[in-house]
């Protein structure tokens, strides 16, 4: 799973910090740590932070180990890579 | 036919079977991919890019990677589509034939375009006396591939590391260092650290955050030798006041080159400043006539930007890199009535001692600035600047939900000092100082000489000693 965020775009709402601790982290009170190689196992998480982002600032691109295993309503919808801009 | 149908049909034929070369494999070269594709281009697309990776992100290297929080080898950038490119990756372009559409590379091999885009970007300024910055332990900062060998020097708990230059770059060293519980000097040939970017009023904020982070800040000095023991490896750090500074990891950050040298005798507009081109990215060449066929994006790119009085702007900016190279891509398969300029709003982040750093504008255009919220005390306000009577640029140190309505502000010409008052104003921001940015007319590299006069019969020149 890779990610990149905007940081331009992105406010500090620390969405995606409290629906994916493991991926993304508040450092000091605005800015943003992430690690832009997320495991497979933090697929649903760091899902729900690219939807939850106020500013829509995550691109997310799911690779193939990610969508093995992805529930097949799921995997329908995401062929093309989650999270772009929308 | 008609001349607009010789062009229409002109373009449909690049579309369908087009020949697309893109030099500079990293952020821009990859965006203006992706929108190729998506704009329906279906011909041949060839990226080149002198590192062996596939494009990835940079502005993690200076802070996650450094601090332990992510890998460096983890930062491939994410698609936005499958772009179906011929990758050359692992060697450079060297050379460009205008004439005959054709890029030369450094394996003897040439590609031949019916449209360029260069987006070579800038590579680290190195330590200038060669022997010295091959010795182990000086580093620089730019590549993956840097950033590998930076962490890994890091972690062999360094008695002390020496950070040449405070830019942002530099600060963020400096920042990662101290967070690591390393001992760090850093050394600036300025006033203040972050004093060309954002001027000497916030530069004295970002000393007074490296001090209170027990950096060993020290300006006005530059760093004239570095050191080494018998065996290679760095071991001090030589300063102009004649100060010696131990150290077992020296970081050399100077800014940066613009990587334009394979385009010398092309024909080309580019030099040690970047790649003229118009707001539409199509390059110049020297002879300041505008090219059909070969744009520019990213951080190799120099174009003129009319909010800021048609200024030809250079901007090492990450925003600025995806926004013209998706500008160049619209472009280079548009007729020219569809095509439109690049006119995205300087912006930019940092992240040091725990403090976001974000800036909208163009700062160094101000003369003057003002503290328009919060308080520099507290590290957390909003600042603006003017630039004859208007807003020029903002930034921010933790108060970035301001940042969009300064840049509303920048786009529609504001007037300055901002006539609103708020209700966290102090008073010491109720009045514009001036943002004392150094002098650009003094030289600060080394000797310089200057011609002056009218006519080549009574030019003089003018020699100035290096400082």
């Amino acid at each position: 799973m890779r990610l990149v965020v905007d940081l331009n775009r992105c406010q500090g709402y620390a969405q995606c910090a409290f629906l994916a601790p493991d991926v993304f982290a508040m450092h000091g009170d605005e800015s943003l740590l992430y690690n832009p190689e997320a495991p497979p196992e933090q697929r649903e998480d760091v899902l729900r932070a690219v939807a939850a982002c106020p500013v829509q600032a995550i691109l997310l691109e799911l690779t193939d180990e990610d969508m093995a295993n992805m529930p097949a309503a799921d995997a329908a919808g995401s062929s093309a890579p989650s999270g772009g801009p929308r | 036919m008609t001349t607009a149908g010789a062009h229409d049909g002109a373009l449909e034929h690049l579309k369908r079977e087009g020949r697309i070369v893109i030099v500079g494999a990293s952020l821009a070269g990859l965006r203006a991919a992706e929108t190729m594709r998506e704009k329906g281009f279906a011909g041949s697309l060839t990226l080149i890019g002198d590192e062996p990776h596939e494009p990835y992100d940079r502005p993690p290297l200076s802070k996650q990677v450094l601090l332990g929080n992510a890998v460096a080898d983890h930062t491939t950038l994410p698609r936005r589509r499958a772009i179906d490119a011929d990758w050359r990756l692992g060697v450079p372009a060297t050379g460009l034939d205008m004439a005959a559409r054709r890029v030369r590379l450094g394996n003897g091999d040439e590609v031949e375009y019916d449209r360029l885009l260069i987006a070579t970007g800038v590579r680290a300024r190195p330590w200038p006396n060669a022997e010295e910055a091959s010795l182990d332990g000086v580093f620089v900062l730019r590549t993956r591939d840097d950033a590998v060998g930076l962490q890994r020097a890091l972690t062999d708990s360094p008695r002390r590391v020496v950070v040449i230059g405070a830019g942002f770059t530099g600060s963020e060293i400096a920042s990662a260092c101290r967070e690591r519980g390393l001992n760090v000097t850093v050394a600036e040939r300025g006033s203040a650290p972050l004093v060309g970017a954002l001027g000497g009023v916030i530069g004295e904020v970002a000393a007074e955050m490296h001090r209170e982070h027990e950096v060993d800040l020290r300006t006005g000095v530059m760093v004239t030798a570095l050191e080494g023991d018998p065996s290679g490896r760095v071991r001090a750090a030589h300063l102009s006041d004649g100060a010696t500074v131990e150290a077992d990891v020296v970081v050399v950050s100077l800014g940066a080159q613009r990587n334009t040298e394979w385009l010398a005798g092309s024909g080309l507009g580019a030099g040690p400043r970047g790649i003229a081109c118009d707001a539409g990215c199509r390059a110049f060449d020297v002879r300041g006539i505008v090219t059909d066929d070969i744009y520019v994006a990213g951080d190799v790119a120099r174009s003129p930007h009319a909010l800021f009085g048609y200024q030809f702007l250079s901007l090492e900016h990450w925003g600025n890199a995806v926004a013209q190279a998706d500008t160049a891509a619209h472009n280079m398969l548009s007729v020219s009535a569809d095509r439109r300029p690049h006119l995205w709003v300087p912006a930019f982040w940092s992240s040091q001692f725990g403090v976001n750093i974000k800036s909208v504008g163009v700062p160094p255009m101000g003369t003057e600035i003002m503290i328009t919220q919060g308080s520099p005390a507290e590290r957390r306000f909003a600042a603006v600047y003017g630039y004859q009577g208007r807003v020029i640029a903002a930034v921010t140190f933790d108060n970035c939900r301001w940042l969009p309505f300064y840049e509303h502000q920048i786009e529609s010409t504001a007037p300055f000092p901002p006539p609103f008052s708020t209700v966290d104003r102090r008073p010491e921001g109720n009045k514009p100082v001036p943002a004392d940015f150094p002098d650009p007319s003094v030289p600060t590299h080394g000797p310089t000489i200057t011609l002056s006069g009218y006519s080549p019969a009574d030019r003089k020149m003018t020699f100035t000693p290096g400082r």
